[in-house]
């Protein structure tokens, strides 16, 4: 089948690339709060439970509006996320709430998949939805399991993400999976375009 | 799409560390569920599903060093074991792990073993490499779901070609992490679990493992069951609660039924998620009943087991495979007096009965919804 990288998103070291094209950039000595508020900003998404959301929710969030602009996504989207280091800098603020008052609200992000749910929630998308936790950025897991959903379960279009933050570092890769398009669905185009660096 | 059948599997709780045993508990409505004293709660306590580390520890020391591998790693592997056993080579056979929190009770205690087992790849290295997988592992961390949808995972990469067999083992533990955060929610029982009763007053926690192997081809001569379909479903609702119309549940059993291409008819027995809380309990009959499956007879498990999360809808698919096998349904433990909006078929008694399709669902956390069904084959077919 004829599958295309539609569209995709970077977001790394306070700057935010549409394709392979700088769209936003953070001072570098922003801190992942700083740099979510200001892109926030840039981006004018005006969606107050934004703010409510971890960081890893908020990186999707940001992602997803940059990927969806000026494009009607299908209801039945699949989202296939994957990250490395699941919710663990979430998880350290519970655990440091734990010895005295707990938070639901910083509990439910958890949960990797999380993001996931706030993606459809903010899009309307009532789809396939995975959560992989593999070692490093895997093209070949997000490419086989985004062809088996288009081909055999009848998914109209595919996100596929790696969402990762740990410590100070994000690194937020997001492609639309269609059948529009002029660049082929492949392993090499995945992993160049995830590796590529506008230095 | 090629058929996917359901081959050996095994199931690590306090019921017991095989799935015989624990066929064989649920059978005798025995329960994992024990007191334990806990700070948390008012009542000075709470029921909990726990396997005692002594026990694990002495099974464990037939095939391991116990003081090289945390406890969930040796219920992993204890699983994993009489299934890897029986497989002459292991090249080519994805290994998927589900599991929620992993390791992360290492986070909190003064622990032996090096932080970065916290990871879930570093999780998933430490069981791949004890058999010496050659793919690399790939974890499914997708709330309560997770279990469920690493089978689903399994059957796709099956049903389109792309291996001939995978191994799903799932496990989760019972950490001060998620007591804390469940309580805050105000989402525990501090009575062992009663699913969909009137008054039920929240979810059970257990500990679990569970493992699985599926594959292209049947065992001849016996009966067989197969994974026939598979869906997933976002609510796009709200992030900690489920839809009032059961949206997603209801859109992933349509699709489930339709990959499987039977009608509503056909099922059997319905093996729901049942955590009995107010809202999941409620949610499901809502959805059940849109999908007009008001009639077929259903259980929770969670009753013997509490909610494992990351391994309960595993657990709840191999009880089910199990079931059908046996022509046994079991009943609901702790059900009692009925109360939700819409009218549901719960098994009070074990019954005895010709089955041949049943539904599995699970929900979760972030707005997940996952609907399978299971078919019993012919012999050797």
């Amino acid at each position: 089948m004829d599958l295309k990288i539609t569209d995709s998103v970077h977001i790394k070291n306070q700057k935010i690339f549409h394709g392979k094209e700088m769209i936003f950039s953070a001072k570098p000595s922003a801190d992942i709060i700083q740099f979510l508020k200001q892109a926030y900003k840039y981006l004018n998404v005006s969606y107050p439970k934004f703010h409510k959301m971890d960081g890893l929710s908020k990186l999707g969030i940001l992602g997803t509006e940059v990927l969806f602009q000026n494009r009607t996504i299908h209801p039945e989207t699949a989202l296939i996320f994957s990250n490395s280091s699941s919710s663990l800098e979430t998880d350290k603020l519970h655990i440091e709430a734990m010895g005295d008052i707990v938070s639901p609200a910083v509990f439910v992000y958890t949960l990797p998949n999380i993001i996931v749910g706030e993606i459809s929630i903010k899009n309307g998308l009532l789809s396939e939805n995975v959560f992989f936790v593999t070692d490093k950025f895997n093209a070949g897991l997000l490419l086989d399991y985004s062809e088996i959903l288009m081909e055999d379960s009848d998914v109209p279009a595919v996100v596929c993400a790696w969402i990762e933050w740990k410590n100070a570092d994000y690194d937020v890769f997001l492609c639309l999976i269609s059948r529009k398009g002029n660049l082929a669905f492949n392993k090499e185009n995945l992993e160049e375009l995830y590796h590529f660096e506008n230095e | 799409m090629k058929k996917v059948y359901l081959l050996d599997d095994t199931i690590i709780s306090p019921l017991g560390f095989s799935t015989l045993e624990n066929i064989s508990s649920v059978k005798n409505q025995i329960s994992g569920l024990k007191f334990q004293k806990n700070k948390r709660f008012k009542s000075g306590g709470f029921y909990v599903g726990i396997i005692e580390e002594e026990r694990l520890k002495e099974a464990f020391s037939e095939i391991g060093d116990p003081d090289k591998f945390t406890k969930l790693e040796q219920m992993m592997l204890l699983a994993l074991h009489p299934i890897v056993s029986n497989i002459p080579n292991l090249n080519n056979i994805p290994l998927i792990i589900s599991t929620t929190k992993g390791n992360i009770d290492l986070l909190q205690n003064n622990s032996a073993f090096p932080e970065s087992r916290v990871y879930l790849s570093e999780l998933a290295k430490v069981i791949s490499n004890f058999y010496g997988f050659k793919n690399e592992p790939i974890v499914v961390s997708n709330a309560c779901i997770s279990g469920g949808l690493a089978m689903a995972v399994a059957k796709r990469f099956i049903a389109s070609g792309k291996f001939e067999n995978a191994i799903v083992v799932g496990g989760d533990l019972v950490s001060d992490f998620v007591i804390s955060g469940f309580q805050s929610l105000q989402a525990i029982s501090e009575n062992a679990c009663k699913p969909f009763s009137k008054d039920r007053s929240g979810i059970s926690l257990g500990e679990g493992a569970a493992a699985l192997l599926l594959s292209s081809q049947p065992k001849w001569n016996v009966k067989n069951i197969t994974l026939t379909g598979v869906a997933t479903t976002n609510d796009a609702n709200h992030i900690a609660g489920p839809s009032r119309t059961g949206e997603g549940l209801y859109k992933s059993i349509q699709k489930a039924l339709g990959e499987a291409e039977i009608s509503a008819e056909m099922i059997d027995y319905i093996s729901a998620h049942g955590t009995a809380t107010r809202y999941n309990d409620e949610m499901e009959a809502i959805a059940f009943n849109r999908a007009g499956l008001q009639e077929v007879p259903l259980n929770s498990i969670k009753g013997y087991y509490g909610h494992t999360l990351g391994a309960s809808a595993l657990i709840e698919s191999i009880i089910t495979k199990h079931s059908l096998l046996n022509n046994e349904l079991y009943k609901t433990l702790n059900f009692e007096g009925y109360d939700l909006s819409k009218p549901l078929n719960i098994i009070e008694e074990n019954e005895e009965r010709n089955l041949k399709y049943a539904l599995k669902t699970a929900s979760g956390f972030g707005g997940c919804n996952l609907a399978m069904i299971f078919k019993k084959e012919e012999n050797g077919s």
